[in-house]
């Protein structure tokens, strides 16, 4: 039965895809540890942590898509679910510290030293496990998710009210992270990781796995997601976005076809950011802040609202491009980003992928035009 | 111990009031010369003497003896004031007040005075500022008194209150009297009760602190009276704190009702959400501060109206970029309300970036004009100018609106426009221009609300930004479409908010007001005065 | 002639029942004392000048208005105004919209699929496998609706009395024990309109059916007990002749 549930979604297209994401997951890395430095296929350490980070972003960009291109949801605070994963694992990898940090602490970490902490705040026992951890990534953003969407899809907050309840959302998480007596590092968050699961987080053979870790969980999410949207739970959440009085009318308890994607929704974006904590080394609240989370939704529109390939294309796109103009053009980033924003409502409302499309069916009815 | 302090305090008084009449009569140079010659323990005498001269001249030669300023000459024995120039001293004659040149410390003799003498001579500069002809002088010295209790000054407050004539000083003088009978263990019970209820009706926060010594150093009636006087200023405290939050509360309120006016516009009428709201608020800053420099280039004279210029220049940029932004970019977005904030929020980061690379990333300095710098003190609250002008521009700024949309035709289009678009657009009305002047309305009185936040906040291109949230919950607690709703939305926004600061902080206040916002949405999801009917659909 | 007065003698034998519903919209008072008795297995066509309150009406029958003062109950169990839409979407209150509302990104044939009675719960859609059962259904609904050969057509690209048609099916596919029908042949030719009275007619044999309309000769074609609402409330009640000759109704709504 699961595997039936799994498998309905899975169109060619779609097939080719989760097999692609895999490929650069295994062979981007082995080709980092395998071939001779001098190699011209060998990927640099940075390069393999570079594709790591854009898999959890296109992961990040795929769960957003997920409430906002099938179920009309514009969240404006996905990014704070991505950062409570990246804080639960970043809790984790603080723990594994241990009497390495500065002060040497065996059971405070750094931070909390020096803010003269006397015990560890009861959140953070049981940290030390990563069996305790991992299902905490999960549990967190959900649990967040949860009770927002409970009070906002049950009142029909809708449109742009919503959005901007989900911004005000992370801004008020950015606003308490920077607290020092959140007992989670305030404003330098947490930094410093030695290890993760016993390995240490500079190695390349444990960046590889972290990097084949986020293209694994990336194709997960994608037949998870392809599951849902070809099921006819995903006729009934794309009709939700389409006309959601009607569906009322019909019967059907939209509320609970809204929670259920966006507590999933969360879920993924906090596994996204548990990856992504190790691989970048640090996890401070500046990733709460209101600009993350739309730019995740630029990503979605740059790719394609309302596609699976759309939100993997969009942020590998979008993300390349920040990562080269940051360093080559460092105050045109900001105007690029904008005008991007601007471009893509305006002109490309389908994204790259909707206009790929457009591109194929073109040359289809050409074709079909030429044999007639 | 307490006991050889009084006796000091009393001795002195005792002598003073005995020197008083003698030194009356003897001139400010005689007094001077008695003050420079002979040794530390004949000083005293000679201050008090000085204090009882009335002289107000006497008060800057004592505040110099007092600040170690004082020096003989060592050529001629001429008593002056030094004050450090360079690495010599710049001298004024003591008595007569001119110039007299500069000299090497070397060439100067410090007139000494100890800790002791120090407590005598601010006690002479309080009697002496007591009578002196300046109202304000006096009465900024009978406060001073007040909160100093100094008994030597008893004296002279006694003899001040005799000819003493305005009310207001007579009042103050006569607090300080009390407030110096409450610190002297000699004063008889009864006149400690006379003092206690001259105390109580003062009602300040100092009041309850002389109140309260009393209270625990005394017994008996004293006790209970100072003890119930206490209570009853704790209590009237109490109130008074609880004005001043909401006057706080206020003024917060004006500046989110200034932000969110433009947007209840903008997003109550068009259905817009403009991300880069905050962005045309952080342009009329910006305009302002363009009018401060040239001002201070140009014509520095005209620094006081500088906002007076700024705010139709900020008003027309503001809004000009507006129409600009509805003809460019928002017109093709209607229907699409979440593809319009993606848009504008991508405009917000160009217009930041825009201003940042112009202007610079870090704060700019936007000026106070005089008639908006100081504060003034009702009853117990303390009500800065800057802040009330600000309150009263945001109201005039609301009531224009309010005519401007009930008067104008632009005003009629508009409402009819946001009743019903095909309707109104069937009767002629030009739907998109009317639009188009909506969103420079709008946009321009966000420029407004730019000038006066200059006034409070850092101007940086970062402005705009922590605004739109707060203008959006405002603009959806009093209810969408409704410019009287924004009011008290903003108001009671502004009132909450710094009720829940003392108790929780001022980050934890706004977290826990977009929590009661996150809340009070889901109570009613239109906002406090939603507009009914099927026409919200 | 009926006087309004009818609703005193409540039945509980009543499909859906009104007792003087009032709903007012800033003043203006939309339905005013409103009272309504529909009989099991009845069709009643509602008609009235706009503004009468037969949109608020329905609004209030199917929960998406709340009334301020009045009783609403179905079925002489369930009490609407303490429900809301899909609640008493599941009872068995269906309902056309005025302005046909179809899933416009969804095939004709997924939008039938979704009005489909049965399964409303999320689990159950994720797991869902297509069934005999529900294929012959959807068949059936096709081919009542005349739109077997435009299955697989996206909504948005039917037209306006394909919509029409569409929303009908979508009723029929949701067979709920009361059909509320708004303004079903707006926009339609003669032909259609005289081919969507018979339907209706051939679906009431099996649901009870409210119609709301404006074209007369639709009315006269369903040939059922007529209601008149003005300002609210019930002005006239009866067949379409007698109220014809109400000179009160001929006053505000038929005209000269």
């Amino acid at each position: 039965m699961v595997t039936r549930f799994l498998w309905q979604g899975m169109t060619r297209n779609l097939r080719l895809f989760v097999l692609l994401v895999l490929a650069v997951g295994i062979l981007v890395p082995l080709s980092n540890l395998l071939l001779p430095a001098d190699s011209a296929f060998r990927m640099p350490s940075w390069a393999v942590q570079l594709v790591g980070k854009y898999l959890c972003y296109a992961s990040l960009a795929l769960a957003v898509d997920l409430v906002w291109g099938f179920c009309g949801i514009l969240t404006l605070g996905h990014a704070a679910f991505f950062a409570l994963g990246g804080y639960c694992m970043g809790m984790y990898l603080m723990r594994q510290i241990g009497t390495r940090g500065v002060y040497g602490n065996p059971l405070l970490p750094d931070f909390m030293v020096f803010l003269n902490y006397k015990e560890l705040p009861w959140f953070w026992h049981g940290f030390d496990s990563f069996w305790f951890a991992a299902p905490m990534i999960v549990l967190v953003p959900s649990v967040l998710a949860l009770a927002l969407g409970w009070f906002a899809f049950r009142s029909r907050v809708t449109g742009v009210y919503l959005s901007i309840i989900t911004q005000a959302m992370t801004f008020a998480l950015l606003l308490a992270f920077f607290r020092n007596d959140m007992g989670l590092g305030g404003n330098n968050g947490m930094t410093d990781f030695k290890d993760i699961l016993g390995y240490s987080v500079q190695s390349d053979t444990t960046r590889a796995v972290l990097c084949f870790a986020s293209a694994l969980a990336l194709a997960v999410f994608l037949v998870i997601s392809a599951a849902i949207v070809g099921s006819r739970f995903g006729k009934a959440l794309t009709a939700v976005r389409d006309a959601e009085s009607r569906m009322r009318f019909l019967g059907y308890r939209v509320e609970r076809y809204k929670l259920f994607v966006f507590v999933l929704s969360a879920a993924m974006a906090g596994i996204a950011g548990a990856l992504y904590v190790p691989q970048v080394g640090i996890i401070n609240p500046s990733e709460f802040s209101p600009g993350n989370s739309i730019e995740a939704v630029l990503w979605v529109a740059v790719g394609g609202r309302g596609t699976l390939i759309g939100p993997v294309i969009g942020a590998f796109i979008v993300n390349f491009g920040k990562t080269w103009l940051t360093g080559a053009l460092p105050e045109v980033w900001l105007f690029a980003l904008g005008a991007l924003f601007i471009v893509v409502t305006l002109l490309l409302p389908k994204g790259v992928v909707g206009l790929w499309n457009q591109f194929m069916n073109r040359s289809r009815e050409r074709r079909a035009r030429a044999a007639a | 111990m307490l006991f050889l302090r009084s006796v000091s305090v009393l001795l002195s008084v005792l002598a003073s009031l005995a020197l008083a009449g003698a030194a009356l009569a003897a001139d400010l140079a005689t007094l001077v010369g008695n003050l420079t010659s002979g040794g530390l323990s004949e000083r005293e005498g000679a201050i008090t003497a000085l204090a009882a001269s009335g002289d107000e001249r006497a008060v800057p030669i004592l505040e110099a003896l007092g600040a170690g300023q004082l020096y003989i000459r060592n050529s001629d024995k001429l008593a002056v004031i030094g004050t450090v120039d360079g690495n010599k001293l710049a001298l004024t004659e003591a008595v007569s007040g001119k110039p007299a040149g500069s000299a090497d410390e070397a060439d100067l003799e410090r007139v000494r005075v100890n800790n002791r003498l120090r407590g005598t001579i601010e006690a002479a500069v309080g009697s002496l500022t007591l009578m002196s002809p300046n109202s304000r002088t006096r009465l900024s010295a009978a406060d001073a008194l007040f909160k100093r209790r100094d008994a030597t000054a008893l004296a002279a407050l006694d003899q001040a209150l005799t000819v003493e004539k305005d009310p207001r000083i007579k009042r103050a003088m006569s607090e300080a009297r009390a407030a110096i009978v409450l610190a002297t263990a000699e004063s008889s019970p009864a006149q400690k009760l006379a003092a206690i209820a001259l105390v109580r009706e003062r009602g300040d926060r100092d009041s309850l602190g002389i109140l309260k010594t009393v209270a625990a150093a005394s017994d008996g009636e004293v006790k209970t009276a100072a003890a119930a006087a206490a209570e009853s200023i704790e209590q009237s405290l109490a109130a008074w704190q609880m004005a001043q939050n909401v006057w706080y509360g206020i003024s917060l309120g004006s500046v989110l009702l200034l932000a969110a006016i433009g947007l209840a516009i903008t997003f109550g009428t068009m259905g817009v959400i403009n991300m880069a709201h905050g962005e045309m608020v952080m342009l009329g800053a910006y305009t302002t501060f363009v009018v401060q420099e040239v001002i201070r280039t140009s014509a520095p004279h005209l620094f006081d109206v500088s906002l007076v210029i700024a705010l139709p220049l900020a008003f027309l940029v503001s809004g000009a970029i507006g129409i600009l932004i509805e003809r460019t970019i928002i017109r093709f977005l209607y229907g699409r309300p979440l593809d319009t904030l993606l848009a504008t929020w991508g405009l917000s980061l160009v217009l930041q970036q825009a201003v940042r690379s112009i202007f610079g990333s870090s704060n700019r300095e936007v000026g106070a004009p005089s008639w908006m710098s100081g504060a003034f003190q009702l009853g117990q609250l303390n009500i800065t100018y800057g802040r009330l002008w600000i309150v009263v521009f945001a109201l005039i700024v609301f009531a224009s609106l309010i005519l401007l949309l009930r008067k104008t035709p632009l005003g009629l289009y508009m409402r009819a426009v946001t009743q019903n678009r095909p309707m109104a657009s069937a009767v002629g009305i030009r739907t998109p221009r009317v639009d188009a002047l909506t969103f420079g309305l709008g946009s321009g009185i966000a420029g407004l609300a730019g000038v006066a936040l200059s006034q409070i906040d850092n101007v940086s291109p970062n402005l705009g930004q922590g605004y739109i949230i707060d203008s959006f919950m405002v603009v959806v607690f009093g209810g969408v479409g409704n410019l009287f709703g924004t009011l008290i939305g903003a108001l009671t926004l502004g009132v909450v908010n710094k009720f829940l600061e003392p108790y929780a902080g001022a980050v934890l206040g706004k977290i826990l007001v977009l929590v009661f916002i996150i809340l009070f949405i889901q109570r009613r999801p239109r906002g406090l005065f939603a507009l009914k009917g099927r026409s919200v659909e | 002639m009926k006087a309004p007065g009818i609703t005193h003698a409540r039945s509980t034998s009543a499909l859906l029942y009104l007792s003087g519903v009032s709903v007012s919209f800033d003043g203006f008072k939309a339905l005013n004392n409103l009272s309504l008795l529909i009989e099991p297995g009845e069709m009643r066509a509602i008609i009235g000048p706009n503004g009468a309150g037969k949109t608020t009406m329905m609004d209030v029958i199917t929960g998406k208005t709340r009334p301020d003062s009045g009783e609403v109950v179905f079925d002489g169990r369930a009490d609407l105004t303490k429900l809301d839409e899909a609640n008493i979407a599941t009872l068995g209150i269906g309902r056309k919209f005025q302005k046909p509302t179809v899933f416009e990104n969804h095939t004709v044939r997924d939008n039938l699929l979704l009005a489909l009675a049965g399964m409303r719960g999320w689990y159950q859609l994720l797991m869902a496998a297509p069934s005999k059962a529900e294929n012959d259904r959807l068949e059936e609904i096709l081919s009542i609706i005349r739109m077997g050969p435009q299955q697989h057509m996206l909504g948005a690209r039917l037209s306006h009395g394909q919509k029409q048609w569409l929303e009908i099916g979508m009723l029929l596919a949701q067979n709920p024990k009361l059909m509320l029908v708004d303004e079903p042949v707006a926009g339609m030719t003669d032909v259609e309109t005289e081919t969507t009275a018979q339907v209706l007619r051939e679906v009431n044999k099996s649901h009870s059916v409210v119609v709301v309309e404006h074209d007369m000769s639709f009315v006269r074609a369903l040939g059922v007990k007529v209601t008149v609402l003005h300002e609210g409330s019930t002005l006239a009640e009866g067949s379409l002749d007698q109220v014809s000759a109400d000179p009160r109704v001929v006053e505000v709504y038929l005209g000269r």
